[in-house]
């Protein structure tokens, strides 16, 4: 936490304001049960550009991660209120198919969790579900494509076939990164994506991040201020449920306005 | 507390970082003296458990191993022309030629009352008997010939050869007589009557002769009746589970049905039985004592345990799997069928194989829909009478002949087999697929 006051904003000036939104939140209130986890968040979040979402634990980071691709679907008990767009296009709209949804929307969890498989079929298998490829060949040139783009392909291409469970924790996420891929989504959403990595492993996942940076709209969930400032564009800070500040990565750090965001990325709180 | 330090204090050793006071070591010591104790019961415990399973399976094994050996006679027989009519061969006496012939070989003389023809009588099956008699309607031509006859010396001698029936028991009290069992011991010596491993007891079905009786029929019984018991528990457990599991709202509607099939798992096997016969037999007219209907009751009662381990077999799949295929954008039927049932499956196939194991020991049920009837032959179809082992081993116990009783214990040993073989099977299984990763 102290490196926090020091900050280094490496791409200060790549600060995209300019860029065409692709994900606009707005009033988003979400309920576990009886419990208000999110109150009224609005943000919208550029394209090809990386929005981290920091704050103190608890405070609904995850929660609003999951609004995007509608995973809180899946949890019992929790309800969506307000509305979020993609490209425009409501999200929660009855008629959208969450499963159409999740292939536009691609996650990668705190914990990696490839598939009890082999590396191969990891990726292989969005593309398998969805028929994006009509012959082996076609499969076998997404499965390296992926696998490239998420910078694990040298380390990988001999042994394609075995478990994808008995990589290192960093290659598991990268792995699980390019099964993301593979799918070719629009969006891509991490929830704590390096909490379980040693730093060098951290730091390949950064690069790779800045290198999607350049195709896909990528929201980011982190407690590292440091890596917030590292590969994001733009930070939004929550606290309690509630939105406080969101702006350019470099306002955010430098110039808070909300004195809470101002204790947390000092460290005082949280 | 304040104690503790008191007596530290008045001992003169007053390192405050160190106060192991006396009060502190004493509850070590009793501690310590606890864990002992406990240790102490919970061997004492596995060893009355150990003693209890050692004393049943003795029992079983000490009474039923003698059914694993039997006597026979080889006795070759003339057939007198005289006396077998090569146009009417029903109408002869066999078991009095083959008597004859074992008078002969014993050197006793065929009295004028026939009573040393009956004792003799008494020493073969009448298996003999029948035999001798097919192979003449099948080959008229061996009137006239000598035949080397083969088959089991009768369960009353043999109890003696296996000294079940000793000389020292007074004679009215037992079924052979003195002259009966010098006979026996002269045959023996001569290797007309040799023992060995009884074969018959496997490849025959149950008969009203002991020394006939053997568990085929009753194995081929069960195997038809788990047969169907699996087939219809199995896939629809396997899908209730997965629907109650993966895909049911949790409601009210949803908890009652779960705490019913809980309750289900815990009533006793006869109601199953009372059930299957008011609504098998005699509403859907399912044929009596068939092993299709036996199945059917025993579907009925492994089902909640199918469906109970399946579930809890599909909540050890963590969560994490189903986030990633939902995650790619795999929707919640191809999320459960493509990972969590494929991760969920050794705990399901061990859940099966234990309750298919319980089945097919169950007795109590299979008698109220019919099971419980003598059966000879070895059932063809799912739908032809049949016995299965559990039952077999009740009706032979019943039996009032002593000769069946050694038969129960080695049926049990047989059913005993079985069981083992199963559980292994389900040891193996998830053995195997966990290893997969
Ligand atoms: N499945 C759930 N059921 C009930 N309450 C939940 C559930 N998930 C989250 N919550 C509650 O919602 C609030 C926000 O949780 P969330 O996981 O979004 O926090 P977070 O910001 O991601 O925290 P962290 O940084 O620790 O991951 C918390 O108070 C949490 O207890
Ligand atoms: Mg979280």
């Amino acid at each position: 936490m102290q490196m926090t006051k020091n900050v280094t904003l490496a791409r200060a000036e790549a600060l995209p304001d300019h860029a065409p939104i692709k994900i606009n939140a707005m009033g988003i209130n979400v309920f576990y049960g009886e419990k208000q986890a999110l109150f009224d968040v609005s943000i919208a979040c550029p394209d090809r550009a990386v929005t981290a979402l920091i704050g103190p634990s608890g405070c609904g980071k995850s929660t609003f991660l999951r609004c995007i691709n509608r995973m809180n679907d899946t949890i019992v008990g929790c309800r969506v209120d307000g509305r979020i767009e993609i490209d425009n296009e409501d999200v929660n709209l009855k008629s959208l198919d969450p499963v159409v949804l999740r292939s536009r929307v691609g996650m990668v969890f705190q914990k990696p969790n490839p598939f009890p498989k082999s590396i191969f079929d990891n990726v292989a298998y969005g593309p398998k579900i969805h028929g994006f490829a009509s012959s082996k060949s076609e499969l076998e040139g997404i499965v390296e494509h992926s696998l490239k783009k998420a910078g694990l392909w040298g380390e990988v291409a001999d042994r394609l076939h075995q478990p994808g469970t008995g990589l290192s924790g960093g290659q598991q996420q990268r792995l699980v990164i390019a099964r993301a891929i593979a799918v070719n989504p629009e969006v891509i959403l991490m929830d704590e994506p390096c909490s379980a990595l040693d730093p060098i492993a951290t730091a390949k996942i950064e690069e790779l991040m800045d290198e999607l940076r350049e195709q896909y709209c990528i929201v980011i969930v982190t407690h590292s201020m440091a890596q917030a400032a590292r590969v994001s564009q733009r930070t939004a800070f929550f606290h309690l449920g509630r939105l406080v500040e969101a702006g350019t990565t470099e306002a955010i750090f430098t110039n808070p306005t909300d004195p809470r965001t101002q204790d947390y990325i000092t460290g005082r709180s949280g | 507390m304040t104690d503790a330090l008191l007596t530290a204090d008045a001992a003169g050793a007053p390192d405050p970082r160190r106060g192991r006071t006396a009060d502190f070591e004493a509850r070590v010591k009793k501690r310590n003296a606890a864990e002992k104790r406990f240790r102490f019961y919970g061997r004492l415990a596995i060893f009355v458990a150990l003693a209890f399973l050692v004393t049943l399976l003795g029992r079983i094994v000490s009474q039923g191993y003698h059914a694993f050996t039997a006597y026979e006679v080889s006795l070759p027989v003339y057939i007198d022309p005289l006396r077998v009519d090569r146009a009417n061969p029903m109408g002869a006496n066999y078991d009095a030629l083959i008597a004859e012939a074992l008078l002969a070989k014993i050197g006793a003389p065929n009295d004028e009352l026939g009573e040393n023809l009956l004792a003799a009588q008494e020493l073969v099956s009448t298996d003999l008997g029948f035999n001798l008699l097919d192979q003449i309607r099948k080959d008229p031509n061996l009137v006239g010939k000598t035949l080397t006859l083969k088959g089991p010396v009768k369960a009353d001698a043999q109890l003696y050869l296996k000294h079940e029936i000793k000389r020292e028991t007074a004679e009215g009290d037992r079924k052979i007589s003195d002259q009966q069992m010098d006979w026996i011991d002269k045959l023996e010596k001569a290797g007309v009557i040799t023992g060995g491993f009884n074969t018959r007891f496997f490849t025959a079905s149950d008969s009203t002769e002991p020394e006939q009786a053997g568990v085929l029929g009753a194995i081929v019984g069960s195997a038809l009746m788990l047969f169907v018991t699996a087939l219809l528990a199995v896939p629809t457990g396997v899908l209730a589970a997965v629907y109650l599991e993966e895909f049911a709202p949790k409601n009210r509607w949803t908890d009652l049905i779960e705490v019913n099939i809980n309750n289900l798992a815990a009533v006793p096997s006869i109601v199953y039985g009372l059930l299957g016969l008011a609504l098998f037999i005699n509403w859907m007219g399912v044929p009596r004592s068939s092993p299709l209907v036996g199945g059917l009751v025993l579907a009925l009662m492994a089902l909640p345990t199918v469906i109970i381990a399946t579930r809890s077999a599909l909540k050890a799949v963590p969560p994490s799997i189903r986030e990633a295929a939902l995650g790619v954008g795999a929707s919640r039927t191809q999320t459960v069928f493509h990972h969590v049932l494929p991760l969920a499956v050794p705990g399901v196939m061990t859940g099966v194989i234990l309750s298919l194991a319980h089945a097919l020991g169950e007795t109590a049920p299979l008698l109220m829909v019919g099971m419980v009837s003598f059966n000879p032959g070895i059932p063809e179809s799912v739908t032809s009478a049949a016995t299965v082992l559990p039952v077999q081993v009740f009706i032979w116990e019943t039996a009032s002949e002593r000769a069946f009783h050694e038969k129960t214990a080695a049926a049990i040993m047989v059913l005993i087999g079985f069981m083992i073989l199963m559980n292994l099977l389900a040891v193996i299984v998830r053995r195997k697929f966990e290893r997969r990763w």
